[in-house]
């Protein structure tokens, strides 16, 4: 569990202007499940290393891993990871970790995600393990974001559309696509009570995003009535 | 075989002997909670030291408040790898709530309202090291950092100090914690770099 291996990336893809997904190769990758993460040392010519843990934004797939960043204004590790950090160079990489913000594919109950900007990442991931089932329990993420560029994971969030038992909401916070009905602004209690997850269906409720925004979802879901150890959280900054 | 992460390069130099191994200073104060944050009221809460033989001390909020108060100002080490040096805390140093119980103890299991649950040895929470904190950098502690009382066990990973501490279980037998049974190191040395299992 806490070795440091040593993983290659394979390839870089675009999730918005800024952010990227990083694909490695982890050789003798153990698996993991859906919300874990892993830490991604960096080493500088002179030895001064650098540790982050980043989410992983798909299932297990072999060897092959992926972290989506969001490079942070003046940070040391995400500029590099998304601007500098060459395909084909070498990475160490320790993990999977965490095991309690985890979905787990046999798990009946519905399941209703909650969004904020990045926080997406770790909740993509048990879409996509949702996904990767012939059949099992409904899904729904509501997921906040400032506009529609900011928008990642698009080609997975678009093939949900026509399906009724994996859906997504999209909150806009500051710019709305053309046509949207909803007025821009933070996401309000009542819709978070979505029919097929309210308390009475008692889903598994995941949240994940900026401290402001998992407080502002985590105590909306207690208000309208869920049990506080069916809302598991993490909060970034 | 291509370099490891070629062109890396830091961009802030750490203050040496001060941060723990595979830590990085941070300004802000982070907040990680596996829940929601519960709403904690200081006219209900209590805070229930109960020894092996099953006697229970307890103290109210008015009661808390009214002992010997101490200023800490200490370095916080969390194992998602942020350090924050130099937070000021104010609250209760354990020698002072152990002081006069009886125990044969070995170990101390630390409940939270919300369910929340550590472990650690009993000597850890002694001789200066360890308050029931209410009041940060001159303030009532906000909730989401574990208001309106947290444990404050600074010389280990900050996972033990116990958001919104309800009470303290002396044992004979250590017991796993909430995230002492998902993985985490049952001690949490952050010189030591006890973070998971096997570390």
């Amino acid at each position: 569990m806490s070795r440091w291996t040593t993983a290659r990336l394979v390839s870089r893809t675009k999730e918005s202007d800024t952010a990227r997904t990083l694909h490695l190769d982890a050789p003798g990758w153990p698996g993991h499940l859906a919300g874990q993460h892993v830490d991604l040392r960096l080493t500088a010519d002179d030895g001064y290393q650098a540790v982050r843990s980043y989410s992983l934004s798909a299932p297990a797939d072999g060897d092959r891993i992926a972290v989506s960043v969001q490079p942070a204004p003046y940070g040391e590790v995400s500029p590099y990871l998304v601007e500098d950090f060459p395909e084909g160079a070498d990475i160490e990489v320790r993990g999977p970790l965490g095991g309690w913000f985890v979905w787990r594919p046999d798990r009946t109950e519905p399941v209703l995600l909650v969004a904020g900007g990045s926080g997406v990442a770790p909740l993509v991931a048990m879409l996509r393990a949702r996904l990767a089932l012939p059949e099992g329990p409904a899904f729904h993420l509501v997921y906040s974001l400032r506009g529609p560029q900011e928008r990642w994971f698009g080609d997975t969030l678009d093939s949900l559309a026509g399906r009724t038992e994996i859906a997504v909401d999209y909150a806009y916070t500051r710019e709305a696509p053309p046509g949207s009905a909803r007025p821009v602004g933070r996401i309000q209690q009542a819709e978070l009570l979505v029919d097929g997850f309210t308390p009475a269906q008692a889903p598994l409720c995941f949240v994940c995003g900026p401290t402001a925004f998992v407080e502002h979802c985590a105590n909306a879901l207690v208000a309208l009535g869920h049990r506080p150890d069916r809302v598991r959280t993490e909060r970034f900054g | 075989m291509a370099a490891l992460t070629p062109g890396f390069r830091s961009r802030r130099r750490a203050p040496g002997d001060r941060l723990p191994p595979g830590q990085f200073l941070t300004e802000g104060f982070p907040v990680l909670s596996a829940g929601p944050t519960p709403a904690v009221a200081t006219d209900r809460w209590r805070f229930t030291l109960t020894t092996e033989t099953g006697d229970q001390h307890v103290w109210t909020w008015p009661q808390l408040t009214a002992l010997p108060q101490a200023d800490v100002t200490t370095d916080l080490h969390c194992v998602t790898r942020w350090s924050k040096f130099d937070t000021r805390w104010r609250g209760v140093s354990l020698d002072m709530l152990l002081d006069g119980v009886d125990t044969e103890a070995r170990y101390a299991w630390v409940e939270s309202y919300g369910g929340y649950t550590t472990n650690m040895p009993l000597a850890d929470l002694r001789n200066g090291r360890a308050w029931i904190a209410h009041t940060y950098d001159g303030r009532p502690l906000p909730a989401e950092h574990g208001g309106p009382a947290r444990l404050l066990v600074p010389h280990l990973y900050l996972w033990k100090s116990a958001k919104w501490v309800s009470g303290i279980r002396l044992r004979i037998n250590d017991q796993q914690g909430f995230w002492e049974s998902l993985g985490y190191h049952a001690y949490g040395d952050p010189w030591r770099e006890q973070r998971t299992w096997g570390d």
